[in-house]
């Protein structure tokens, strides 16, 4: 919270300007996918699948084709063979011949109205046979274990899996000498955790609508986190040529990986070149929560080893995930996960080892953190419980074993930038750590501290800046604004460039005909990846600017300098040209329109084959490091056992915080996110039917339960990013609850081995902590 | 079955539709009405999205009926500012970052003037709690209640 919001002055890279669109959204007139109507619009309906796993037999459709409004149905039989999927191309674009989990969509009705289609989708007659279902992980290795996916070793893998069985895939990383390193432990401490399924909750259901020209080109609309992976999941499942789809965003009403890979566009898409109708299909709250995606459960089992003084010397981690039906981003997850599974520490002996399963539930895939929350809930408290051991304060304890600049990462990647240790020094002061809270009559109350570090990166970007007739600027990225700010972030980031206002800067919406490629608004990736290629395009216009202004003033472009407002002027002089008179020479009387455009992709290598072995690892190439520091101040109810954070503190080492309050508002929002994680949110399944599919009895934080957050921004440039500037968007959450965690630990005692750390959990420990004392 | 006709006053305007028995008032104002501003986060009451007021009351639209609206009051986020003058709230969420992807913003705004209206002078206790049936999954609400609170300040003054 350190920039002071003053609109008048706010132009460019390290000022709170407020998000562009802001006022469309106060006014109620922004438009996302449930508000675009197209002339002649059908709407869509789903029949989802009444069992976990089964043959599908036959289809009858008669009735549901003959039902008032109908225009036309499609199942498995209408769509092609194609499968799709970012690591695994395991999936179609609905369920054929086989369905892998209860509400798989099986069927879609497409009709006048949405009740029609609603009522017509129970007329489709569905033959099955019922085949075992595979409900976890671990009955899913069992020797006799039912297969889900019985061409698995015919499915096209972009990374070495080691997938057979049920196994989708597995990972194994290997630094130093875990196994000779134990002996040279003065203390160890072992545990097994595990953490369950969080639900998205984006405010807005995932949605698409899907149109299909004369000339057999589909235009789709949807919710999403990324127009090119849209494009090349329906592609991919669809059998189109990508150049026959063009794939556009509306505002999106919030986006935590659940609408990176696909959800309905595919299905929606095939209503509408089936239908030759403009299609819209929303997805209800239920269905959301149903057949989208979910966090990963994980089983994990750690072991820590440290010498008398704390310093820690080996660690060993171990993970299994409950992938559900179908890959998705699991296996990136989990080969995240085990990279991410040491900490911010440095450990010279680490092992690290995943399994990720196939199993009949609803697929797992990214979520925010993108499996960090997990590993941090057990490594973080391991911390604690070694602290305890040796009567080190915790914050001590991290200080002995912090990465130092200069150190790697786990396996090999290079960390350029790390503001780690003014991330711990900012939450110590801030919380004022040293000072144990007064518990209330009938509570305990303790603080907790944990640490954490992510990426920012990852694969292929671009963008485009022009200089229009008038000097303004156009900027055309391909990034969706989730709702996070990067249209704001990045138009600060080509007006730094160009020294111009903020305001013009027009951005464009993302669209597969006339952005050029971002592989998503995901990773923590979208203000340093493109942000660079801004960056790199908008000096490219510069470049072409000043070869013209050299022309128009007779002077070598060394004697002509940059001014504010977007002026080229001669150095030294009163004498410069406007932007717009440079423009206007280009597009009428020389040189041509000015264009800058700049791509990239994140290509530092993950492994360093000198320092480490991995096997199956999911990105070879990942990214930067950001790093953070959470301390919160955590209350228990002695009589109900329900615990409540009353305060927090999150330090987060940005880099440069190209628009500090929206930093802010990413630390707080995933703090929060965090939060729900670590106390209540919880999927629940009877069997194979997911029981808590409304936001009734799957709750989520309310403005009543947070707490008030401080957000503390640190700034610790990263060389390789747009002016310094490094991800925020993830990170926030990640130490959430394994502070939370150590809080009930200092509080109660003990360590916590499953999430969420619910009042039915903490109960009993209290009752078995004042036995003890 | 046969349609309903209803004559209502939605943000001071007369307005008469003709909706089936079943349709939600959420449905009218976004299906037949245009009006999109209300969401629809999840249709049974738990979100808060399509808040909307009804003679001063606030309701959660998606579990009205339209018919119920005959002879009623209906203020929507579409009515909260006046022509081209965002409302202190709208201006105070816009300073204070108190949204991001903006889907629940309707929702909060008409919500919040509902209790600015009834209590000009609330404790942010009070505005937490006012606030809690209204979700958000982005902000983390600290900056949505700094906004509120600040906007009754500024309200106060000028009343
Ligand atoms: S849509 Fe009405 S409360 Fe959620
Ligand atoms: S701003 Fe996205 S849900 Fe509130």
């Amino acid at each position: 919270m350190n920039a002071e919001f003053d609109p008048s002055v706010g132009t460019a890279v390290g000022r709170s300007t407020p998000k562009l669109e802001n006022r469309e959204k106060v006014t109620g007139r922004a438009e996302y996918i449930d508000d675009l109507y197209r002339p002649n619009m059908l709407h869509a309906a789903i029949l989802g699948s009444p069992f976990a796993h089964a043959r599908i037999l036959s289809y009858d459709v008669s009735e549901a084709l003959a039902a008032p409004g109908v225009v036309g149905v499609i199942t498995g039989d209408d769509v092609p063979a194609g499968r799709m999927g970012a690591f695994i191309k395991d999936e179609h674009a609905l369920a054929k011949g086989k369905v892998l989990y209860l509400g798989e969509p099986v069927a879609a009705v497409a009709a006048e109205t949405l009740e029609q289609a609603r009522a017509a989708v129970n007329l489709i007659r569905v033959e099955y046979l019922e085949l075992p279902a595979v409900l976890s992980p671990e009955a899913g290795l069992a020797p006799d274990a039912p297969i889900l996916h019985e061409a698995l070793a015919d499915y096209i893998k972009v990374f070495d899996a080691g997938s057979t069985g049920n196994l989708c895939s597995r990972t194994e990383l290997t630094e130093g000498d875990v196994d000779a390193a134990w002996a040279g432990c003065a203390v160890i401490v072992e545990g097994e955790f595990t953490t369950q399924a969080q639900a998205h909750v984006a405010m807005e259901p995932c949605g698409a609508l899907a149109e299909m020209d004369a000339q057999g080109r589909v235009t789709l609309w949807s919710a999403n986190q990324s127009v090119f992976r849209v494009q090349a999941n329906v592609c991919e499942s669809l059998q189109l040529p990508m150049s026959r789809l063009r794939s556009l965003t509306p505002r999106v009403g919030g986006g935590f990986g659940n609408k990176m890979e696909a959800h309905i566009q595919p299905l929606t898409v095939a209503l509408a070149m089936k239908t030759g109708r403009p299609v819209k299909c929303v997805l209800t709250r239920e269905e959301d929560f149903e057949i989208v995606r979910a966090r990963h459960p994980f089983r994990i089992r750690m072991k820590t080893g440290a010498d008398a003084e704390g310093r820690l010397i080996a660690r060993e981690c171990e993970v299994l995930l409950d992938c559900g039906a179908f890959a998705d981003d699991s296996p990136g997850v989990m080969g995240y996960a085990l990279l991410m599974s040491g900490g911010p520490y440095r450990i010279p002996n680490q092992r690290a080892t995943g399994k990720l399963v196939y199993t009949n539930k609803l697929r797992f895939g990214a979520y925010r953190g993108f499996g960090n929350p997990q590993v941090s809930f057990a490594s973080e408290q391991q911390i604690d419980e070694i602290a305890r051991k040796l009567s080190l304060d915790p914050i001590e304890m991290r200080r002995r074993n912090l990465l130092q600049p200069g150190d790697g990462w786990f396996v090999g990647p290079k960390v350029a930038s790390n503001g780690l240790s003014a991330c711990l020094d900012a939450v110590e002061k801030a919380s004022a750590w040293g000072r144990k809270p007064d518990a209330k009559p009938g509570t305990r109350r303790a603080k907790g501290i944990a640490l954490s570090a992510h990426i920012s990166g990852l694969l292929g970007t671009g963008a485009i800046v022009r200089m229009l007739e008038d000097g303004t600027i156009s900027l055309n990225t391909g990034a969706t604004d989730i709702g996070q700010g990067s249209d704001t972030a990045l138009a600060q980031i080509c007006a730094e460039t160009l020294k111009v206002p903020v305001e013009m800067v027009s951005v464009a919406s993302p669209d597969t005909d006339g952005s050029p490629y971002n592989w998503g608004t995901t990773a923590s990736r979208v203000t340093y990846t493109t942000g660079r290629a801004v960056a790199g395009a908008a000096g490219e216009v510069l470049r072409q600017a000043m070869g013209h202004a050299a022309e128009m003033l007779d002077v070598p472009v060394e004697d002509l300098e940059l001014r504010e407002g977007g002026r080229i002027a001669i150095r030294g002089s009163n004498t410069d040209l406007p932007f717009a008179a440079i423009s206007g020479r280009a597009h009428w009387a020389k040189g041509g329109p000015i264009v800058g455009s700049h791509t990239l992709v994140f290509d530092e290598p993950t492994h360093d084959p000198k320092r480490a072995i991995a096997l199956g690892l999911p990105f070879p190439r990942i990214g930067v490091f950001s790093f953070a520091a959470t301390v919160v101040d955590v209350e228990i109810d002695e009589v109900t056992g329900q615990a409540r954070v009353t305060e927090a503190w999150s330090a987060v080492d940005v880099g440069r915080a190209i628009n500090p309050r929206l930093v802010d508002v990413q630390i707080e929002g995933g703090f929060i996110q965090g939060m729900g994680f670590a106390l209540y949110e919880e999927m629940v399944w009877d069997g194979p039917k997911l029981a808590n599919p409304s936001l009734l009895d799957y709750k989520v934080p309310t403005s009543a339960d947070s707490p008030h957050v401080h957000s503390i921004i640190v700034e610790d440039p990263e060389p390789s990013g747009p002016f310094g500037a490094k991800g925020a968007g993830e990170i926030g959450l990640n130490p959430v609850p394994a502070a939370i965690a150590n809080a009930v630990g200092a509080a109660l005692g003990g360590v916590s081995h499953d999430l969420p750390l619910t009042a039915e959990r903490l109960l009993p420990r209290i009752i078995e902590a004042e036995h003890a004392a | 079955m046969s349609r309903i006709h209803v004559t209502t006053t939605i943000n001071g305007d007369p307005v008469e539709y003709l909706c089936d028995p079943e349709e939600t008032l959420l449905d009218v104002l976004r299906d037949r009405l245009g009006l999109t501003g209300s969401k629809e986060g999840c249709g049974t009451g738990d979100c808060g999205a399509c808040s909307v007021t009804m003679n001063g009351r606030l309701v959660c639209s998606c579990l009205v009926l339209g018919a119920e609206a005959e002879g009623a009051q209906i203020a929507t986020i579409e009515g909260m500012a006046k022509g081209e003058t965002l409302h202190p709230l709208q201006r105070k969420f816009i300073e204070h970052a108190a949204l991001q992807c903006g889907i629940c913003t309707p929702g909060i705004l008409v919500a919040a003037k509902s209790l600015l209206e009834r209590n000009p002078d609330p404790t942010e206790e009070e505005a937490r709690y006012w606030l809690a049936g209204n979700l958000c999954r982005c902000t983390g609400y600290d900056k949505i209640i700094r906004a509120v609170m600040d906007a009754a300040a500024e309200m106060r003054e000028a009343s």
